[in-house]
C-alpha cells in the first residue's frame, strides 16, 4: 500500500511525516511524530480527549485523517507552556486540582483555551457548555469549571 | 485505500463516477471516520471534496443563500448574517455534536448520513431547502423532504454529490425554529425533532407555513396539514392547538431506548407548538 507523504506545522514548527490513508491526525500525532500529550479516549469523537486546534478550529484529532494535515497549522498541548512557564489554564489546572488520572486534560486544556480567546469573560454556563464534549470520568466537572473561570479572570486581569 | 483531494466539482464527480471498487466521500468526516474505523465502509477511493471552493462557501445573494455542502457547522453558526435571516436552521446546526464535531461537521454530511433524528433536516424541510445534486449527467435539484429515502439512504446516484444547500429567498415578517426533545440538553440525539418557518402579513396573519418533523418516521417528515393549522390564522391558541394535533398525526415513530411510540406522538406536537411560538416571536422582530 502507497503511503501519503504529508507535510504539515505542528506547534510552530514544520514537520513531515507518512501516513496510510486511514490514520488519524490523531494516530500520526502520537505515533508518527511522538507527540503523546493528545490522548485517545473513545476514538469517535464523543469524549473530546484528542482535541486539537487546526488552523484555528477546535477539532477531534480522532475524526480527521492524518492527510488531510497537508499544509494546515496544528496545535497541541505540547505547544501550550512557554518553555518551563505554564499556561494560566495550566497553572490554574494545579492549584484547582482539577484532574486525577489526567487523561481528559490536554484535551481540555486545548478547548479552554479555545473558548478564552473567543471569549475573555465566560459565565460558568458558557463554560459548562463549552466543554460538553471533552468527558471527565474521575474529577467531576466542578473543579475544572472552577480551574477555567479562575484562570480567565487571571488573563483577563481582573 | 486511495486518498484524493480534488480542486473541481467535475474532478470529484470523474473520481466517483470512475472507480473500479468502492469510492466513499469525504467532508468534515465525522460520520465517515467512525464508519471507516468500524469497518462499515472499506471503500478503496476515499474522495476528499475540501479543496473544491464551490463546496466550501457560504453564498447570499437576491435568490436567497447557497450554503456549501462542506462548510462546517462552525463556520455556518459564525455568519451572523446567516443566523438572522435562517435563526430555525442554527437552532438546528447548533445541535450537531460538540464544538469539536461542528468544527468539523457539515450540514451537507448531516443531510447525506441520513439519520432519521438528524438536527439539521427538519428546519430545512420546513425552510423550503433544495439539494443541488451534481453528477456524471449534470446537475438536478431536489427538495430536501425528497432526498433522504430512509434511514442512511438518499436519492443519490452513481457518482453523484450533494454540492450545496439552497434557501429561497426570505420574505419580510418571516421567521423560523427548531426544538428537539433529549433527555440531555448536549451531545445527545433527537428523540423528536419539530421546525416551524412561517411568515406573516401585514396584519399579523400567517399567510404561509411549513412544519418539518424529525424521529418520528423513517425520516424527516414535511407535515403539510400541520402548516394548514397555521396559515390563515393569528398563530393564537386554537391554532397552535391544531398545528400540534396535526403534527403529532402525522408521527410514525418506532419504540427504541430513547422514547416509546406513543411519547414521541404526544412530544411532537409539543415540539411544534412551542417551535411556532418561537418562529411567530422570531418573525414579529424581523421588518
Amino acid at each position: 500500500m502507497s503511503r501519503n507523504h504529508v507535510s504539515t506545522t505542528v506547534n510552530g514548527d514544520q514537520v513531515e511525516f507518512l501516513c496510510e490513508t486511514g490514520q488519524t491526525l490523531l494516530d500520526a500525532l502520537r505515533d508518527e511524530l511522538r507527540l503523546t500529550g493528545t490522548k485517545e479516549g473513545c476514538g469517535t469523537g464523543d469524549c473530546g480527549a484528542c482535541s486539537v486546534m487546526v488552523d484555528g478550529r477546535l477539532v477531534c484529532a480522532c475524526l480527521m485523517l492524518a492527510v488531510e494535515a497537508e499544509g494546515k497549522n496544528i496545535q497541541t498541548v505540547e505547544g501550550m507552556a512557554d518553555g518551563e512557564t505554564l499556561h494560566p489554564l495550566q497553572r490554574k489546572f494545579i492549584e484547582h486540582a482539577a484532574l486525577q488520572c489526567g487523561i481528559c486534560t490536554p484535551g481540555i486544556l486545548i478547548a479552554a483555551r479555545a473558548l478564552l480567546e473567543r471569549n475573555p469573560d465566560p459565565t460558568e454556563e458558557e463554560v459548562r457548555y463549552w466543554l460538553a464534549g471533552n468527558l471527565c470520568r474521575c474529577t467531576g466537572y466542578h473543579k475544572i469549571v472552577d480551574a477555567v473561570l479562575d484562570a480567565a479572570r487571571e488573563m483577563r486581569g481582573a | 485505500m486511495r486518498y484524493e483531494a480534488p480542486k473541481t466539482l467535475e474532478q470529484a464527480i470523474a473520481l466517483l463516477s470512475g472507480a473500479a471498487g468502492q469510492a466513499s466521500l469525504l467532508a468534515g468526516g465525522t460520520d465517515v471516520l467512525i464508519q471507516l474505523r468500524s469497518g462499515r465502509i472499506a471503500p478503496q477511493l476515499l474522495v476528499d471534496v475540501k479543496a473544491i471552493p464551490e463546496m466550501r462557501t457560504i453564498v447570499a445573494d437576491a435568490g436567497g443563500y447557497r450554503i456549501g455542502a462542506a462548510v462546517t457547522c462552525m463556520e455556518l453558526i459564525e455568519d451572523e448574517a446567516f443566523a438572522r435571516e435562517w435563526p430555525g436552521i442554527v437552532d438546528g446546526v447548533k445541535l450537531i455534536g460538540s464544538v469539536q464535531v461542528k468544527g468539523r461537521a457539515t450540514m451537507g454530511g448531516n443531510l447525506c448520513n441520513a439519520s432519521p433524528a438528524a438536527d439539521s433536516v427538519p428546519a430545512l424541510i420546513a425552510a423550503g431547502a433544495l439539494v443541488q445534486i451534481a453528477g456524471p449527467l449534470g446537475r438536478r435539484e431536489a427538495p430536501v423532504e425528497d432526498f433522504v429515502l430512509g434511514p442512511g439512504r438518499t436519492s443519490l446516484g452513481n457518482g453523484e454529490l450533494v454540492a450545496s444547500i439552497q434557501l429561497p429567498r426570505r420574505a419580510p415578517h418571516s421567521g423560523d425554529a427548531y426544538l428537539r426533545f433529549t433527555p440531555r440538553t448536549e451531545m445527545d440525539i433527537a428523540v423528536v425533532g419539530a421546525a416551524v418557518n412561517l411568515t406573516l402579513d401585514g396584519k399579523g396573519v400567517c399567510s404561509s407555513a411549513r412544519v418539518g418533523l424529525g424521529a418520528v418516521a423513517a425520516r424527516a417528515l414535511l407535515v403539510p396539514a400541520a402548516a394548514d393549522a397555521l396559515i390563515g390564522t393569528k398563530v393564537d391558541a386554537a391554532a397552535l392547538k391544531r398545528l400540534a394535533a396535526a403534527a403529532s398525526a402525522a408521527c410514525r415513530p418506532i419504540d427504541d431506548k430513547r422514547g416509546t411510540k406513543e411519547f414521541r406522538i404526544k412530544v411532537a406536537g409539543v415540539m411544534a407548538r412551542r417551535a411556532a411560538a418561537i418562529a411567530m416571536q422570531r418573525a414579529r422582530r424581523q421588518g
